[in-house]
Parts: C-alpha cells; structure tokens; sequence
C-alpha cells in the first residue's frame, strides 16, 4: 500500500493536483472562518452558484477556455450577486436566505442558458465548462494549479496584513465604524477575497460544492478554539489535511472524483471536532453534564437529610429517618436516592442503623456546608438586584467561599431576616447531641468568617 | 395534446406545485434548507436506484422523500447541539450531495442515471416518457407524478392550513395553543423533498430551487394576506413556465434554465414597480414625506 501511495505521490500531475488542493484548502478555510462569524457561510454557495454565468460569458466573450478570463468573470458575477442579495435585503422585506436563494437559482439558471447556448457553437465541445459544475481536479493541469496557488498566496498575504482590521470588523462593525475604519471598504475587501477563494477552487471541487470548502472547515475549528487567530490556523490546517486526504485517496482508487473526496474528508474531521473536542465536543459536554447530576444528586440528599435533622432537632426526634422521610421532605428518584445513600455511606458521611440513615460527623460537617451554600444562593437570587455587582452568570457554580466577605455579611444578615440560616451545628448534632443555635448570631458569623479564610 | 402543450403542462404544474410550497418556506426563513433538499435528493435518488434497480417513478420519490427528511432531521440535530444554522445547513446539505456524487461514479457503470440531467432536468424528453395501463395512452408520467403531488400538497395545506399559518407566522404561539410545531415543520419538510422529486425531472434539482424561491418572494412583495400570496405564487410560478417555453424556443436555449431566468426577471421588476413594497413606491414616499416637511 505503501509503495503505491509513494507511487501515486511521485507522478507529476498528482502532485500538481495536490499542491493546488492543499493550497485551495487553506485559503478557503482561513477565509470560511470569517465568512462563519460572520454568519454569511451561505453567501459563498450563492457566490459559487453564481460564477457559472461569469465563467460561460468569459467564454463567449474570449473564445477558448483560459482560466485568467474565467477566473476574472466567476468574480465579477460573483460580485455581482453578492452586491444583488446584500441591496434586496436592504431594501424590501425579503429576508437574508430567501434573497440568497432567489439570487442563487436565478443566477445559476442563467448560467445554464449560457451553457446550452455554449454547447450549440462550434468550439463548443472543447470548452469542458460541465466540469465548473461538479469539478474535475484531476484535470486540472500544472498552468491551472499556477494560477490557482498565487490566487491562493496573494489571498492569505492580504489576510495576514489585514488581519486586526478583518478581526474588528468582523465582530464589532460599529465599533469598527466608530473608530474611523472604512467599513464600506473592507466589506468589499472581505467579500472580494471570499468571491476569490470560489472561484479558484470552482475548477477543482465544482460550483456546488464550493460552498463545503468555507464551511466545513470553519465550523470544525470553531470547535477547538475561542481565539480567531487560532482558529484561522486550525480551519487553514483543516482544510488543507482535507485536500491531502481526497486527492491521495482519490488518487488511490479508479472512478472517485476528487472534489466530493475532499468534502467528505472535511466532513469526517468535522464529525470528529463535533463529538471529541474539547470544552465544546459532545462527548466533553455530556460528561460535563453526567458530573453536574452527580453533583447535584449528592447535594441534594445531603440537603435533605439536614433538613429533616433540623426540623427534629426543635421538636426534639430522633435525627435517624427513614427512606420514606427524605422521599416525603424532598421528591426525587427512589433509585437516585438509593445509589446516593449508600455511596455517601461507602464515604463514610451516612450511616445506616435499623433502615434508618444518620449523618456521621464529617457528614454532618458536609450537610451543613452544602446546605449553607443552597440556602445563600437562595437569598441572592431573592435579591438578584442588589447584588448584580457580583456579575455572576446564570450556569456559574456558586461558592460561597469565593464571594467577597462584606457581600458574604450582607447575605448572612439578610439570610437571619428571612428565618433561612441553618440552626444545627454540625459539631453538635453529629453526636446526637439537641443543639439549638438560634440566637446565636454574633457568636456564629464570627466562626463562619474564619471558616470564609481558612478555606 | 401537442407536444409543445405537454411540456407547458408540465411546467406550469412544476411553477403551481413550487409556487405553493415555497411561500411557506419563504415566511418560514427556510428558503435555504428547501436548496439543501433540493441537492441531497440526488443521493435519495442514487440510493432508491441502488435499492431497487428500477428507475420508477414511485421509487424515487420514496428515497428522496426520505433522504430530505434525513437533510431536515440531521440540520436539526446540528443546529440544537450549537451549530449556527446556515453552517449547518451547508455542511449537511453538501456532504450528503458529495457522498450522492461519489456513489454516482462509483457505480457509474450500473446506474444509467445522468448527473447533468438530474441536475439540470430535461424537460424536452417529458411528452416522450408516456404513463400506460392497459394499453391506454395516458400522457407523459411525469404530468400524473406532478398533478398527483400537487394533489396531495393541496389536501395536507387545506387539512392543516391553520396549524402551518400559525406556525409560521408566530411559532411560539403555535406550540403555547398546543399545535406540535415539529410535525408541522417535517410536514413540511416532506412536502418539499416530494414537490422537489417530482419536479427534478423536468427542471432538475437545482432549478426547483428557482421556482420554489422566486414566485413566492414575488408575491411576497405584492401582498399581505398567506392566501393571496399562494394564489399570485402559483400564478407566477405558471408565467415563468410558460414564459420560459417560449423564451427557450426563440432562443434554443434550455428550457428550464429559461424558466428560472424568466422567474428571476418577473422578481426584478416586481421588486422595482410592486405598489407597497417596491423601489419605485419607497422612493416615492420617501420623496413625499421631504415635500411635506420643507
């Protein structure tokens, strides 16, 4: 297999047609990451729809097939019905997909009068213009790929010099706007470089599907990175492993075009960001979420066992409940409770007499940690308002450890208004011993900001 | 019936068939998953053949029936797992059609389906392609495909009108009064993948996205009210047919590329002349409120 790989790799048109997919790869994955954030990824399926009468017209304008004057016609129509779709939406109610769309199809049916009309004059047969539609990179020649890699490098020059400027713009227009730059321009600019990408790569993957080479590289490092400068890297890298991976395998065996090889590559490794990157990969999410229940299912019987203790406790009970106790004082699952009530055990937080669950003193000491941190996230989003300073986003844990300690006094106070602060003391009730802490404010914020320091 | 009355016949239920369906895509801002079906039914298209080695009508319109649901199902699934739309879209729909390509040339030997023609449609072969029972002559099968689609597309909007109106006009009321927004919305979503299949004959795959599109963004700028729109939609979809036919006949020009270029220039100067929502009327009372102020 090797050796035919190697084989493959030393003919000179393969390796032509590999330098250019390469080429092709980055440019349109750097340029995709803009046209992603942009949220316009469809304008360059508009874009390469719309080169096809560009290219039919510079054929019936020039003569013979010569990639510069078909390169220069996809971009003017390109252009063209990328000005077409931006003035619709600008002035009528049409919405941004619809007026894609219409300009698209339209666009592209008058391409495909342009063809048969093509297809009837004499030099027509040698024009090979069928193969814009679907692509045909096989064929493309080592003129072709020429015209193809400087496109390519001039492209990527001009991103990397206005790198900053494409960055603001692209996520603060009117910032950008606002601190002088020529928006109108780099607009123009922006669009001008993503028509440029289409059409170049037009010859090799084909009008319909350009649009994959923006996007799906895009989206796929949109998964492994927050920062545009990196993911202009991983998405030029993407789309270059994609162009290597179709070329060769289509290379390898008879009767694969290239083009959709490369689509399906860059399919496959943005399947593969989609489920294993991490932080926002499927698989990173869910076990994320799997550790939250988890979380949460262990506060929650702790709560609830502290819950119960303490209602005991001022009426004098035994502070062992039953299961039925904690599904009465709290709804849940009675598999969940189950599963947590003997790993709290296993932990040595619980223990069981007669059916009847306790805390132990370091579950005690937990119980009552969890429980004065519900019930302080209780009071602050009871007075969200007041405490907005805190600047704490909705999925935020909340530790009450980490909140500053006048803020922390604030809520205690208020905590002690609303009847909310727990009543048990951990080093107490463990022991089984009746300890009622009521009234004892002073006394107990004192030993809880030395707890707030310690830890 | 003459030949060239056939082929009209054909194109106008293709422009009645889209026009109505596309309005509803068109309010509903899904005009580009209608394009993503539109491509992937080519690879419902290769696998019925696949499947079932015939190319019946019945056949195709099952696969690609079932490869747009799938399009619809799985731009659904990436979208609510944090994909923006139109990248989802566009990586659904164009993965899909590639691996429809692949499979294509793959078995290029086997399936005596033209990509050019499933793409571009040849209605000119359509009168030629006649439907028999028992001997009986009964016209092209593609005008029975259509009319029955059509047929079917008219009986599911007059059953669910209200529940597809609310819904696509105030999705969030329609599920807070209990219509299951989803069904709706795959209802939908079939209606397209047929109306698509069954039109991909005549004007091929990408062109039914022309006449899904354009008739109803025209008629979209001429009214207000959904069962005007779908009446001037479908009257629309039916000039651009006809229009087309001529057009390509003076020209020698390919039919359905004819129509979507006709559709596109009704749209033009709809969108320059229409009384309320054109240019022309903007400027002109733009043009006015300045008179009334100085």
């Amino acid at each position: 297999m090797w050796n035919e790989l190697l084989l493959t790799l030393q003919d000179a048109n393969t390796q032509w047609v590999l330098f250019g997919s390469i080429l092709l790869g980055v440019a349109s994955g750097v340029l995709g990451s803009f046209a992603l954030l942009r949220k316009q990824s469809l304008i360059g399926d508009a874009m390469a729809h719309a080169a096809l009468p560009g290219i039919c017209l510079a054929f019936l304008l020039y003569g013979t097939k010569s990639i510069g004057w078909f390169l220069v016609g996809a971009a003017l129509s390109g252009l063209l019905a990328t000005y077409f779709i931006q003035a619709i939406i600008n002035h009528s109610r049409i919405k941004e997909d619809t007026a894609i769309g219409l300009v698209l199809s339209v666009f592209f049916g008058f391409g495909i009068v342009l063809l048969t009309k093509i297809a009837q004059s004499k030099n027509g047969n040698q024009s090979g213009l069928d193969d814009f539609i679907f692509g045909q990179a096989a064929s493309l020649v080592g003129s072709d790929v020429k015209v193809i890699s400087s496109v390519a490098i001039v492209l990527l020059i001009i991103t990397f010099l206005l790198f900053k400027e494409l960055k603001l713009f692209t996520f603060d227009r009117q910032f950008a706007k606002g601190i002088g730059l020529p928006t109108g321009f780099i607009n123009a600019l922006l669009m001008t470089l993503i028509v440029s990408a289409v059409v170049i790569g037009l010859q090799a993957v084909g009008v319909i599907l350009m649009a994959a080479m923006l996007i799906t590289p895009a989206i796929a490092a949109r998964y492994w990175t927050d920062r545009l400068d990196r993911m202009v890297i991983v998405a030029g890298t993407i789309g270059a492993l994609s162009g290597i991976l179709g070329t060769i395998l289509s290379s390898m065996a008879s009767n694969l075009p290239t083009g959709p090889v490369i689509v399906l590559a860059a399919t496959v490794i943005f399947i593969i960001s989609l489920v294993f990157a991490p932080n926002r990969g499927l698989v990173s999410k869910g076990l994320k979420l799997y550790r939250l229940r988890k979380r949460v299912a262990r506060e929650t019987v702790l709560q609830t066992m502290y819950d119960l203790a303490e209602e005991a406790s001022i009426s004098n009970q035994s502070m062992l409940f039953t299961r039925d106790q904690l599904l009465t004082r709290r709804r849940m699952a009675t598999r969940m409770l189950d599963k947590n009530l003997h790993r709290l055990s296993r932990e040595g937080l619980l223990n069981q007499t007669d059916g009847k669950w306790g805390l132990t003193a370091p579950g005690a000491k937990a119980a009552y940690e969890v429980t004065f941190n519900n019930r302080l996230f209780e009071i602050y989003t009871m007075y969200e308002m007041r405490f907005a300073y805190l600047q704490l986003a909705a999925n935020d844990a909340w530790e009450y450890y980490e909140i500053p300690s006048h803020t922390l006094n604030e809520l205690m106070e208020l905590m002690a208004v609303h009847e909310h602060t727990p009543q048990l003391d951990p080093a107490h009730f463990a022991k089984g011993e009746k300890y009622y802490i009521a009234n004892l404010e002073s006394n107990d914020s004192n030993k809880r900001k030395r707890e707030v320091k310690s830890s | 019936m003459s030949y060239g009355a056939w082929i009209m016949l054909t194109g106008s239920l293709v422009g009645v068939t889209c026009g109505i369906v596309g309005c509803f895509l068109i309010l509903r801002k899904m005009a580009m998953l209608a394009d993503a079906i539109s491509h992937t039914v080519l690879l419902g298209i290769v696998l019925a053949y696949l499947v079932s080695h015939s190319l019946e009508g019945i056949y195709m319109l099952v696969g690609a029936g079932i490869i747009g649901l799938l399009t619809a199902f799985l731009v659904q699934v990436l979208h609510t797992s944090g994909v923006q739309s139109d990248a989802a879209i566009g990586v659904v729909f164009t993965s899909l059609f590639a691996f429809g390509v692949i499979l294509l040339s793959a078995f290029a030997g086997k399936v005596h389906l033209d990509v050019n023609h499933a793409l571009m449609g040849e209605i000119t072969f359509i009168p030629w392609n006649t439907l028999t029972i028992g001997g009986m002559n009964l016209g092209p099968s593609a005008v029975w495909m259509l009319g029955s689609v059509l047929l079917i597309n008219l009986i599911l909007i007059f059953l669910f009108y209200k529940e597809i109106k609310i819904s696509s006009f105030d999705p969030a009321m329609a599920s807070a009064i209990g219509i299951p927004v989803m069904f709706i919305h795959y209802l939908l979503m079939s209606m397209v993948s047929i109306t698509t299949v069954a039109s991909f004959d005549s004007v091929g795959a990408i062109l039914v996205v022309a006449m899904l599109i354009v008739p109803g963004a025209t008629a979209y700028l001429l009214t207000d009210k959904l069962i005007v729109m779908l009446v001037i939609s479908a009257a629309i979809g039916v000039i651009a047919a006809i229009g087309g036919y001529y057009a390509a006949l003076i020209w020698n020009i390919s039919i359905s590329g004819s129509m979507a270029s006709i559709a596109g220039l009704i749209f033009a100067v709809t969108f320059i002349l229409s009384p309320k929502h054109g240019l022309m009327a903007k400027l002109i009372a733009r043009r006015s409120i300045v008179a009334e102020q100085s």
